[in-house]
């Protein structure tokens, strides 16, 4: 097997007393869907703010063979890291169009451009609201906008937190597929949810957390009949 | 009691000092000027490092001490002993004022504001015919005791040091009683304290008040012993100047306001004779030096050197409260036809547009477990800051045995016997489990100010440290007792609050996500601990997300998803309601 | 009072309003950008003033030791604080940024200053001594603090503003300075007589706010500034450094109060601690807008302004007094506006 795109190892997570992740390994390839999911507070969006640099980790992390364990946000965007994170983090008083210029400050004027058509073609209702501010967007639009905004960077990596929280079923297939259309164009996707069946259905493969363990990890597709999953969540077992 | 000995042998040193024969009579002056420094410092500390109210106008209240009692004894002919209680008034009249708007400054408002009216005052002390404009006013009398002048600075130095040693220990009574535990909390746990019964904002108010009338003490004995006053030491400058005395000697301690003012007022003595020696004679390079130290305190000795020095000694262990005293009296329950203990009737809250509890319906029986589940975002916390006070209904009522508590706020609440414990655990770090605990029988107490200054509280507060330390028997943390309650590991700091909750003497408990973080072993021993209170006749609401912790303890268990009930039952029939599963595990797309 | 008293007065207020609208601007943008209440914007106006003051009688000022000692500061503490990531482009960088620029104002100020040099390049000279002080100020005294709470932010402020006012003493003396006009035209118009300055003012004001306005609206630089501003998490991860836009911010402000400061110059004698005083008149318009508004700080310094000049001319000496207690009402209605917050560390 190649170098992964992204791996960790021995990888631990304090929070503030809370040691919330604790020594996990992770890999993921290139062009692959790999999801996380997990329970309430099993430390998932803990493990994706700390891959991105927001919070402080201790153990390995390689990205592309490099290690980034020092590195800035910023400098892991530059690399070809992006999040999407759970609450958005959008620039409300901003419009939709200043939002994806904005994703794209790390790339060249010329990739921003081509970067905005894409995002265009891909989210056609972003065009629609391009003149509108963030803040006055449903939903649904906030999260294709967030989506928008990480892509504006060109990202190798795509790291998703809760894409489908508190989205309508219709909107939540809408992302689902989009995602799995990066994949399909070259990007590598880390996806977090909550929504355990809609994830583990697009994933190629999938880890269980809980209490900032991984308890399981697998082929999604063999997972995703796994008893063990509705005991997680439902706390039947014991 | 070693603390005593150690406050008694600094008096004596302070005692023998003046009397050491040789002694440069400059070092009195500085030791003079220490002191007064520390009078202010000493209510800064108060105020700043343990209420969290940063003030940089301390100074201005300096000028209402020294400007009251100048007047009065130069114009009007007064005795400085008579000019004492007259300068004091005037200082807490002017603090009230100033503190009715300044305590409801909220975050960074409050200093700014501090900033303002200092700035203001300042220029008008510089511009009232009465006070001299910028003159001042000299020809101040020396205090004097019978028909002994003490215009003499070794005079000045038995009163001076008096009145800080009095002081620092005044403050210490005050910080070791029930109301110094809520004041205590105010920095790091208003929202907690007011959960018990405390009135944040009075609370604040009395802070305020107190440390402006230290300040005001010490302008009254600046004016008798520089006999003369003037606008420039009640400015701005020297308002930073003593916050840096507070910050530097570190934010909590009250005896570390000396150590701080002593280096400040060295420092500058030191910074004002060597300077201009080598740089001539314009330069004045204290405030240079000054702000520096401000901003590198900030970088690297956030707690101040008096917690450095502390570390230095051997902690003591203070006593175990004795558990032979009488011991508080129990609520008063009134029988009731109806069973229910709280009933949620149409519970809704509206955030804008967006609808978090939407018309929700239940109600808690005595002496059940009952438990709110629901997956993120479904509305559990919002319901809990209602039940709490901490949130207003939209519509809907809650009572709570036959009486309406909606909309009542948090201290209300609490006086009702309602306690709870915090999603984010809210203790005071710093303050020992014992205190900590011992909040929660704030309104279990009546002791006031002046009580507490002077230690006339000592039967009352014997009792509550009874009481608490009986609680924290009754949750199995006796050995901890004495620790800070920052030092313990979550799973503790979690059954802290609840022991802190059982001091309200509560009819009923209400837990918000007392499993969070928790260890597999903390859960088990904290699912015992309920059950155990539980069969002693508690009843207990909890909203939590760990799923096997609530399916093995709770009674009844009411379910929420996006701001609806979606169902209430049994732990066995919730694990196989199809619209449960469907809210936690999602549908397929 | 009569009628040309009036006009008098609203035109007074008017020119000071329009200083205080600047400096208000400053203060807003810091505060947005850095969540810092920059209580020295005002040390910004008085260096400024009293550099441009001894540029203009041909004196070196020696703010440029100050310069070179704050940029040598400043590039040791980077180097330090990167020391794990350092690579030579980012320490060739750095010397430049924080050696090589402070050295060649340096020995720029050295040669050209004389008694005849012309009032515009020494307004250039000025800028060029005054402005790279405010991303140094950041870097040495906020940059490392940059995830303390509003309220140490607050404090380390008033810390630097407590030295920055010794070191003006230092430099400038306690004597206070005047400095010629930028322009030498003057007219009347009705019976109110409008100087240069007073248009130079006006114009620069105006001129200033378009440019601010454009920067922000059309530039993506402006644009990356407002995302800090309004969401410094998703700044961070769309790759703007917080930490560079908190240096641009503070660039600005000093940009913004130097010229203050030289456009008070002629009107005012300035002394080493006069901008604090000035400052807080931006502030008491910023708070108006709580921290967060350019158009309701722009109208507040205008009423600030008014406020002052009919306070002079009524109660006089009482007018600093009456500016200030302004700011506490103003401070109480937007406390009970602002959501609670817990006093946390």
């Amino acid at each position: 097997m190649s170098t992964p795109l992204l791996s960790i190892a021995d990888y631990s997570i304090a929070y503030g007393t809370v040691e919330a992740v604790h020594d996990i390994a992770l890999n993921i390839g290139d062009s692959e869907i790999v999801t996380v999911i997990g329970a309430n507070g099993a430390g998932k969006s803990t493990l994706l703010n700390a891959l991105m640099g927001v919070l402080p980790a201790a153990g390995q992390v390689r990205f592309a063979g490099d290690d980034i364990a020092r590195l800035e946000v910023e400098q892991r965007v530059e690399l070809g890291m992006c999040l999407v994170p759970e609450k958005r983090e959008l620039f409300a008083s901003m419009t939709v169009e200043d939002n994806l210029l904005l994703g794209g400050y790390r790339v060249s004027a010329d990739r921003r451009r081509r970067g905005m058509d894409d995002v265009f073609r891909r989210f056609p209702r972003l065009n629609e609201r391009r003149r509108q501010l963030a803040g006055t967007l449903s939903g649904g639009e906030r999260q294709m906008l967030a989506m928008g905004r990480a892509l504006m960077s060109s990202p190798r990596l795509l790291m998703l937190d809760e894409p489908s929280l508190g989205l309508a079923p219709k909107i939540v297939a809408e992302i689902f597929r989009i995602i799995t259309e990066l994949r399909d164009s070259g990007v590598s996707i880390l996806l977090v949810e909550q929504n355990a069946r809609a994830a583990l259905r697009i994933a190629d493969r999938a880890y269980m957390m809980e209490l900032g363990l991984f308890t399981l990890e697998g082929r999604a597709g063999d997972l995703i009949g796994d008893a063990r999953i509705a005991e997680s969540y439902l706390g039947i077992s014991e | 009691m070693r603390a005593h000995r150690g406050i008694l042998l600094f008096a004596l040193a302070l005692a023998v000092l003046p009397i050491i024969p040789g002694l440069p009579p400059f070092w009195i002056t500085l030791l003079n000027n220490i002191g007064l420094a520390s009078l202010v410092a000493i209510g800064l500390v108060l105020l700043t490092g343990v209420s969290g109210m940063t003030s940089f106008g301390q100074a201005t209240f300096c000028g209402f001490g020294a400007y009251t009692t100048a007047v009065l004894t130069t114009t009007y002919g007064l005795s400085p002993w008579i000019s004492l209680p007259i300068a004091l008034l005037v200082t807490g009249l002017a603090a009230v004022a100033l503190g009715l708007v300044t305590v409801r400054l909220s975050g960074h408002f409050l200093p700014l504001g501090t900033i303002a009216w200092g700035i203001s005052l300042y220029f008008l002390f510089g511009k009232i015919e009465l006070l001299g404009r910028h003159d001042g006013v000299s020809g101040i009398p020396p205090l004097s005791i019978g028909s002994q002048s003490l215009i003499d600075p070794k005079a000045m130095y038995w009163v001076i040091w008096t009145c800080v040693l009095l002081a620092g220990i005044g403050t210490s009574n005050l910080l070791s009683s029930r109301i110094g535990r809520a004041i205590r909390a105010l920095r790091t746990g208003g929202v907690a304290a007011e959960s018990f019964g405390v009135n944040r904002t009075s609370m604040k108010l009395i802070v305020f008040v107190y440390a402006a009338l230290l300040a005001g003490l010490s302008g009254w004995l600046y004016a008798h012993l520089q006999r003369s006053v003037n606008p420039t030491p009640f400015g701005l400058g020297a308002g930073i100047e003593y916050l840096l005395m507070a910050t530097l000697g570190g934010a909590g301690h009250v005896w570390g306001a000396l150590i701080g003012a002593g280096l400040v007022t060295l420092l500058k003595d030191a910074l004002q004779r060597i300077l201009p020696a080598l740089f001539g004679n314009d330069v004045q390079a204290d405030p240079i030096v000054f702000g520096i130290l401000l901003v590198a305190a900030l970088h690297f000795a956030r707690e101040g050197l008096w917690s450095r020095l502390a570390a230095l000694f051997p902690s003591v262990t203070p006593a175990t409260p004795s558990l032979e005293v009488f011991p508080l009296p129990h609520r008063v329950i009134e029988k009731t036809e109806h069973a229910s203990l709280l009933s949620i009737e149409s519970a809704s809250k509206r955030f804008g547009g967006i609808i978090a509890v939407n018309d929700v319906s239940f109600s808690v029986e005595p002496q059940q477990i009952m438990a709110l589940i629901g997956p993120n975002g479904a509305g559990k916390s919002t319901l809990f800051n209602l039940i709490t006070g901490v949130l207003t209904l939209t519509s809907g009522t809650i009572r709570f045995v036959n009486e309406s508590i909606g909309n009542h706020a948090p201290p209300d609440i609490a006086q009702r016997g309602i306690a709870r414990t915090f999603q984010h655990v809210k203790l005071v770090p710093d303050m020992s489990v014992l205190d900590n605990v011992a909040l929660g029988a704030h309104l279990r107490g009546r002791s006031s100010v002046v009580a507490s200054v002077l230690h006339l509280d000592r039967t009352e507060e014997a009792r509550l440290l009874a009481e608490a330390s009986r609680q924290i028997a009754r949750v199995g943390l006796s050995e901890h007792m004495h620790k800070p309650a920052g030092s313990l590991p979550l799973g503790q700091q979690r059954i802290v609050e609840i022991a802190r909750a059982l001091c309200l003497d509560p009819r009923l408990l209400l837990l918000d996500e007392p499993a969070a973080g928790l260890r597999q072993l903390e859960k088990r021993s904290l699912a015992d601990l309920l059950r155990q209170l539980r069969a002693e006749g508690m009843t207990l609401l909890l909203v939590e997300h760990d799923m096997s912790f609530v399916m093995k303890l709770a009674d009844q268990i009411v379910v929420l998803d996006l701001g609806g009930k979606i169902a209430q039952d049994t732990p066995a029939a919730i694990k196989t309601n199809p619209a449960v599963l469907a809210a936690y595990l999602g549908t397929e797309p | 009072m009569d009628g040309l008293i009036l006009l008098f007065l609203l035109q007074d207020g008017l020119t000071n309003g329009a200083i205080y609208a600047l400096l208000g601007f400053a203060l807003v943008l810091v505060f947005a950008v850095t969540r810092i209440i920059f209580i020295p914007q005002g040390e910004f106006v008085a260096y400024g003033g009293l550099t441009f003051a001894l540029l203009s009688i041909g004196k070196i000022p020696s703010t440029i030791w100050l310069l070179l000692v704050f940029g040598i500061a400043s590039c040791v503490i980077q180097l330090w604080r990167t020391r794990y990531l350092l690579t030579l482009r980012s320490f060739i960088r750095e010397i430049a940024g924080g050696i090589a620029l402070p050295l060649a104002v340096f020995f720029l100020i050295r040669m050209l200053a004389r008694p005849d040099q012309s009032a515009w390049l020494n307004f250039l000279l000025t800028l060029a001594i005054v402005v790279p002080m405010g991303p140094y100020l950041y870097r040495i005294a906020f940059q490392p603090l940059a995830n303390a709470s509003v309220l140490t932010l607050l404090i380390a402020a008033v810390g630097v503003h407590l030295s920055m006012v010794g070191l003006g003493l230092v430099f400038f003396g306690p004597e206070g300075l005047r400095a010629p006009t930028l322009t030498d035209i003057s007219f009347t118009l009705g019976k109110l007589p409008f100087t240069g300055q007073t248009i130079a003012v006006y114009a620069v004001t105006l001129a200033l706010t378009g440019g601010l306005y454009l920067f922000f609206d059309r530039t993506l630089r402006g644009k990356a500034l407002r995302a800090t501003a309004a969401n410094r998490l998703g700044a961070r991860l769309v790759g703007i450094s917080v930490a560079g836009s908190g240096q641009i911010a503070f660039a600005l402000s000093s940009f913004l109060g130097a010229i203050s400061g030289i456009l008070i110059m002629p009107v005012t004698t300035v002394y080493y601690d006069t901008g604090f005083l000035i400052g807080l008149k931006g502030f008491v318009a910023a708070i108006f807008g709580a921290l967060a508004s350019y158009p309701i700080t722009a109208v507040a310094a205008i009423a600030v302004g008014i406020i002052e000049a009919f306070a002079s001319f009524h109660a006089s000496s009482y007018k600093e007094v009456i500016v200030f207690m302004l700011i506490v009402p103003v401070l109480l209605w937007r406390s009970l506006y602002a959501p609670q917050i817990e006093e946390d560390e």
